[in-house]
């Protein structure tokens, strides 16, 4: 799986960027060169909390032809998430070394597109700072709305603004201000893409408001990259070899997997690409399906589960694996 | 049907209306024409009226004055070929604002004419909606000369620029809205199957 590969990095920088957002730099453990990613990609981040182990997707900031280092940054989302962000914050300082696997790309902008229109909410702005970067220096033509909670949660608005000029527009709650989706997606010119990244509230408000503006699906884009949801333990028989493991709470059915040793596939781990689709011969539980991938009619039918984000809720369940 | 077995074939799903586009624009020919006024039929007359139909094919007056009664209340406009219909469907598209939902019915050089032209303002074809009514005669691009042939009713065919014979795949080019045709005879010059007008 071209998901598993990693490669060692260790931490040259670490800046708090705003109230809650810290910005990390990775360099390569022997200085050699990182891979060139393209504007929207991202990497997965392992970290090992105690006895558990979790890969975190994070967007690259950077240049995507700086191959000297990668840059993310990490909200601290508080006690009630996994813990991978409070890792980040608490255990990973200047000197500490990590894996990372290769930068993947799931939300690329439309390389045909006549203009760009990005909208963000909080963290959501990191895809596009390397996206920005790269539309940038084609020279296409794009703007920025960016909703933040205050000028101090948000991340990187002087910079942006210095850097992009009036294609930057930010908007603080602080202030009531709301993004004017209405008005922005109305007065588009035809061949306009729509991106969105933030809170899921704003990611379903935005893809709402483009249909009903009539801008067709082909033009509107999304990126969400949720930690998968913990719930109560429970049993994943793996038909091909017979084992039984023990899914525990807090964990995804893949993470229990690759703690038990099984090489099972898998890409952005957010319940986005579809790579870790797997087949369900068998369940005596209700499936909670957590992943924005699989169709309504799939869901129904019972017979497939994206093992990065869903589980079910008690009982077991056997997978073709 | 014989399946699909060439992944560049396109596929025609047939109309349907998107009610939240704030402008319809549909492109047709006479037998694409019928498809449109069922679509209207299915949609309600509020559709319609933010609808525009280019009828690009040529027709007689009295042709004209039923069909328009048909589609109202959609504005109707008539061009008498399907190049003078794609020259007015561009000059729309060039001051277009998002919003505006492309359909395309009829012949298979008709729909492609249209989902090549809508690539240069940025529309993505799988967002045109499509249906194929009448001939299903092809546009044909030789691969050895490059040349266009239209209308193209048989396989195979005989190229009008070079003179080579065509066996005509069903691998088509969006960029060039053409099917392409290949020199059948390669080998053994002058062994060539029979003509079957398959594209009638």
């Amino acid at each position: 799986m071209s998901g598993s590969l990693l490669r060692r990095v260790r931490v040259a920088e670490v800046e708090q960027v705003a109230a809650r957002i810290k910005r990390f730099r990775f360099v390569d453990i022997d200085n050699a060169p990182l891979s060139e990613f393209s504007g929207g990609s991202h990497i997965s981040v392992v970290m090992h909390s105690g006895d558990r182990m979790m890969r975190n997707p994070y967007s690259l900031m950077g240049s995507p032809t700086d191959t000297s280092s990668y840059q993310i940054s990490v909200l601290h989302c508080g006690k009630d998430s996994r813990g991978g962000s409070q890792f980040m914050h608490e255990n990973v300082a200047v000197g500490t070394e990590l894996e990372i696997s290769e930068p993947l790309n799931l939300f690329p902008p439309a390389k045909l597109a006549k203009k760009h229109v990005l909208l963000a909410g909080g963290i959501g702005i990191t895809p596009f700072m390397s996206m920005m970067n790269d539309l940038d220096s084609l020279r296409s033509d794009f703007e920025l709305h960016y909703g933040v909670r205050s000028l101090e949660e948000g991340a990187y608005c002087k910079y942006l603004q210095s850097r992009y000029g009036s294609r930057v527009n930010i908007y603080r709650q602080d202030q009531g201000q709301m993004i004017p989706l209405q008005t922005i997606l109305g007065e588009q010119r035809l061949g306009s893409h729509m991106y969105v990244c933030g809170p899921k509230p704003m990611i379903d408000w935005a893809l709402q408001t483009a249909e009903l503006l009539g801008w067709p699906d082909e033009n509107v884009h999304y990126e969400q990259f949720s930690a998968p949801p913990s719930g109560t333990p429970f049993i994943v028989k793996l038909a091909k070899t017979g084992r039984e493991i023990m899914v525990k709470g807090h964990q995804s059915i893949l993470e229990a997997l690759e703690e038990n040793g099984v090489d099972a596939p898998f890409l952005c781990r957010g319940g986005a690409c579809g790579q870790c689709e797997t087949g369900v011969i068998a369940c005596d539980g209700y499936i909670e399906h957590n992943d924005h991938f699989l169709s309504e009619a799939e869901r129904v039918s019972g017979k497939k589960i994206m093992i990065c984000m869903s589980r079910i809720q008690t009982g077991s369940i056997t997978l073709d694996l | 049907m014989t399946p699909i077995t060439i992944k560049s074939r396109p596929v025609y799903p047939g109309l349907s209306p998107d009610l939240n586009a704030r402008i319809n624009l549909i492109v047709c020919d006479k037998g694409g024409a019928a498809a449109v006024s069922e679509l209207f039929a299915r949609a309600e007359p509020p559709f319609a009226k933010r609808s525009t139909v280019f009828v690009a094919d040529t027709l007689s007056t009295s042709e004209m004055e039923t069909l328009k009664k048909e589609l109202a209340p959609a504005a109707c406009e008539f061009l008498p070929t399907l190049s003078s219909g794609i020259g007015r469907l561009r000059e729309v598209l060039n001051d277009a604002p998002m919003g505006l939902r492309l359909y395309a019915a009829g012949t298979e050089p008709l729909i492609g004419s249209v989902v090549q032209a809508a690539a240069d303002y940025g529309i993505d074809h799988l967002s045109i909606r499509t249906e194929h009514r009448g001939s299903l005669m092809r546009r044909v691009q030789c691969v050895h000369c490059k040349g266009f042939i239209e209308n193209v009713t048989t396989n195979p065919v005989t190229c009008t620029h070079c003179g080579l014979t065509l066996f005509v795949r069903d691998h088509y080019s969006r960029r060039l809205a053409a099917f392409q045709g290949v020199c059948i005879d390669a080998e053994i010059p002058g062994d060539v199957p029979p003509t079957e007008a398959i594209y009638q």
